[in-house]
């Protein structure tokens, strides 16, 4: 089988090895990834923000992207969410790309049909499901029973799991105050189970989340759910 | 906007200070999350919920789209059932509307049951000046009156008041409204329950007229409809000679088949019960029961505006259940009174700024104080969309182009064309990447420095994705 890798701006940019271990990870299944030069920012913060207008040249840039392909994988819920749920009022041909676009999770566990992917972590590991893929995507349990499959790994259940960590795109700079007591309440919470891990599935919550945990010198790091699954035995993620 | 970026200082300001007072930050969890948790319960004991809130949906809508029929027919209704109906067109007009009733009636006092609709329109402040004493009657009301307070929360308005602050308010006040409280009156609630009671049953038997909302006003019949827990409603509706009920104009369902949806869902989205204490319901007036006047007000103040905007329009399904508010995020770190409104929360987040216009700081500021996180979605009872409605407002606000969204809108444009050229894009992460040896962990300046005040800015990779995707698999 053959995808498209739709990485995001924020991991092309920011965590590139997120899409590292996407690649990696879909190789080791047995897909073929393209990743296609011409694809940017899904415009998502644009659209949240309330400037349509401006959303709609990186709509279109997205559709052109990743044409002809019938599976495009993000290691992201809310870009994906965006594609999903507000591409199709952006017309027809941006409304197609709608039903193709995969969340990581999606596709492992719906269109490859695995929850074991043969990975290694042996780390304490507790899951902050981000609300775009929660409630947007209803990704439910597939993160949870990937996490499960994963070799030496000891998942821990996170109090309060479904609130909201604080980012919110540019919520976290308009409402600064607020956005920063939520992640602080998520810090607390994620440090009460013991983890050595914050896993999660959207690198935009991680890059506020663990912002916050590096500025404590917290002893726990965020990491994306991507870079636990591409780790093994043989090779593990560091 | 004095120092926030892009200019939209009353929420977030309004909102910084709850955020520091711890205090009112664990009042606020505790309630809110105990209450959020038996409304999930409440809710989970039906297994027709999702059939019920699609169901509640869709009345409402088609409520809406015929809003002039089941209004005119309301009024036929309510006419021939001995009532009279005035129409306010707004705040100022309903205000008056009732200060001329109450005064036909020769009465310098009425006891009010809790309502929105009434708070909305400052009514007790603007009887007060015509020399007319408006008194609260629900508990948690008459704590926010006494304590000349305003309300924090929908269903629970002085939620932000703890027991030692209501013994306070009722040791301190009481006696210059009425009945003083008791001599030695602890905070346990059953004697501060027992104060409320005596202090308001010497109202409630002295008063002539009587003012309400409605939660519900079924347009076959005339017939209005009160839910509440406490009984001073049915007090209000009852006892006295004069009922005068000020309602807004979305209230109405056209039958009481309509009514059965709703007395399901909202007295489990609210308190979380599955039927709630009392129901009142009235047609008309009755020879010999109850008022022998009955004045019905509907309100617009700003509906027929919202009802014309197709993506806002939703907002006007609202039942008031406060479900919404139990599960904000946003709504538990700052508080009711941050959101400058009798709707706080996110339903006052895009309610608020639909009936009074953006024009405001405040109002400018409120579609932006949510996380988009979509916990009230999921908990509504009538599927509003209220997500969608903020960015929606949103749009409306950004392309007002109020101050400071003329830099932030420089901005976004500036981000939209990098992000459209993609040779641009990536000599900026690569420029990026390789001084990010001299970035520093905290930014001076618009923006960067709410994010770096409380977070690390992240440490640059060595280089973009599509630089090692280049090297690796090209």
């Amino acid at each position: 089988m053959r995808v498209a890798l739709f990485v995001t701006c924020v991991n092309d940019a920011v965590f590139p090895s997120t899409g590292v271990a996407t690649v990696r990870l879909l190789e080791r299944l047995g897909v073929t990834v393209d990743f296609p030069a011409a694809q940017s920012c899904c415009g998502q913060p644009q659209f949240n923000t309330g400037y349509r207008a401006q959303t709609e040249p990186l709509v279109r840039r997205t559709v052109r992207a990743f044409e002809g392909y019938e599976h495009v994988v993000t290691p992201s819920g809310s870009c994906a969410a965006m594609v999903r749920h507000h591409y199709p009022s952006f017309g027809t041909e941006a409304g197609a790309l709608a039903p193709r676009v995969y969340e990581l999770t999606e596709f492992l566990v719906d269109v490859l049909g695995v929850t074991d992917v043969g990975a290694y972590f042996p780390h304490r590991v507790t899951y902050h499901p981000s609300c775009h893929g929660l409630r947007l995507l209803g990704l439910g349990e597939r993160p949870r029973r990937l996490l499960e499959a994963v070799k030496g790994l000891e998942l821990v259940e996170l109090p309060g799991a479904e609130e909201c960590c604080g980012f919110g795109g540019t919520f976290a700079v308009k409402n600064p105050d607020v956005s920063a007591a939520m992640g602080a309440d998520k810090i607390t919470n994620a440090l009460s189970t013991g983890a050595e891990v914050l896993c999660g599935a959207d690198n935009s919550c991680l890059l506020h989340v663990g912002g916050m945990l590096r500025r404590q010198d917290a002893p726990l790091r965020a990491l994306h759910l991507a870079e636990i699954l591409a780790s093994t035995e043989e090779e593990p993620w560091t | 906007m004095s120092g926030t970026f892009l200019g939209m200082p009353a929420f977030p300001e309004a909102a910084r200070k709850a955020v520091g007072d711890s205090t009112l930050r664990a009042n606020l969890r505790h309630a809110t999350h105990t209450i959020r948790d038996k409304r999930a319960r409440a809710v989970a004991e039906l297994d027709d919920w999702a059939a019920l809130r699609e169901a509640g949906k869709l009345i409402k809508d088609r409520t809406l789209r015929h809003l002039d029929t089941y209004l005119l027919q309301l009024e036929e209704s309510v006419t021939a059932a001995g009532g009279t109906v005035h129409w306010a067109a707004d705040a100022a007009e309903a205000n008056r509307i009732v200060t001329e009733l109450v005064r036909a009636t020769g009465q310098t006092e009425v006891v009010k049951v809790k309502s929105m609709a009434t708070q909305e329109i400052g009514l007790n402040e603007h009887l007060e000046a015509e020399g007319i004493a408006a008194y609260e009657t629900d508990l948690a009301e008459l704590i926010v009156q006494l304590g000349e307070d305003r309300p924090s929360h929908i269903l629970v308005p002085a939620i932000h008041r703890n027991r030692g602050e209501i013994r306070d308010i009722f040791r301190e006040k009481m006696g210059s409204w009425g009945r003083p409280a008791p001599e030695g009156l602890s905070d346990t609630p059953a004697e501060l329950a027992e104060a409320a009671r005596l202090h308001l049953r010497e109202k409630f038997l002295r008063a002539k007229v009587g003012i309400s909302g409605a939660n519900f006003m079924v347009a076959e019949t005339g017939t209005l409809v009160v839910v509440e827990s406490e009984g001073n409603g049915r007090m209000c509706l009852t006892l006295p000679e004069t009922l005068i009920s000020v309602v807004g104009i979305e209230k109405v369902v056209p039958t009481w088949r309509d009514l059965e949806v709703f007395l399901q869902t909202l007295p489990r989205s609210s308190t979380a019960e599955r039927m709630n204490p009392y129901t009142s319901t009235w047609t008309g007036t009755t020879d010999g029961d109850g008022p022998s006047a009955f004045h019905l007000v509907l309100l617009d103040n700003g509906r027929t505006d919202a009802l014309a905007d197709e993506v806002g329009r939703q907002a006007l399904r609202c039942i008031r259940c406060s479900a919404c508010l139990n599960v904000c995020p946003v709504y538990e770190r700052a508080g009711g009174h941050a959101y400058g409104s009798v709707y706080p929360g996110p339903i006052g987040a895009i309610l608020t700024p639909q009936l009074r216009g953006t024009a405001s700081g405040i109002d400018a500021s409120l579609p932006y104080a949510s996380s988009l996180c979509g916990a009230c979605y999921e908990v509504c009872p009538v599927a509003i969309d209220i997500p969608e409605v903020l960015v929606h407002l949103r749009e409306r606000v950004a392309g007002e182009g109020g101050k400071g969204h003329r830099l932030e809108r420089a901005a976004i444009e500036a981000s939209t064309w990098v992000l459209d050229h993609p040779g641009v894009l990536a000599a900026g992460e690569r420029l990026a990447s390789r001084t990010r040896a001299l970035h520093p962990r905290r930014l001076p300046g618009p923006g960067a420095r709410q994010w770096s005040d409380h977070r690390d800015l992240p440490e640059l990779p060595a280089e973009p994705f599509r630089d090692w995707w280049r090297k690796n698999r090209t």
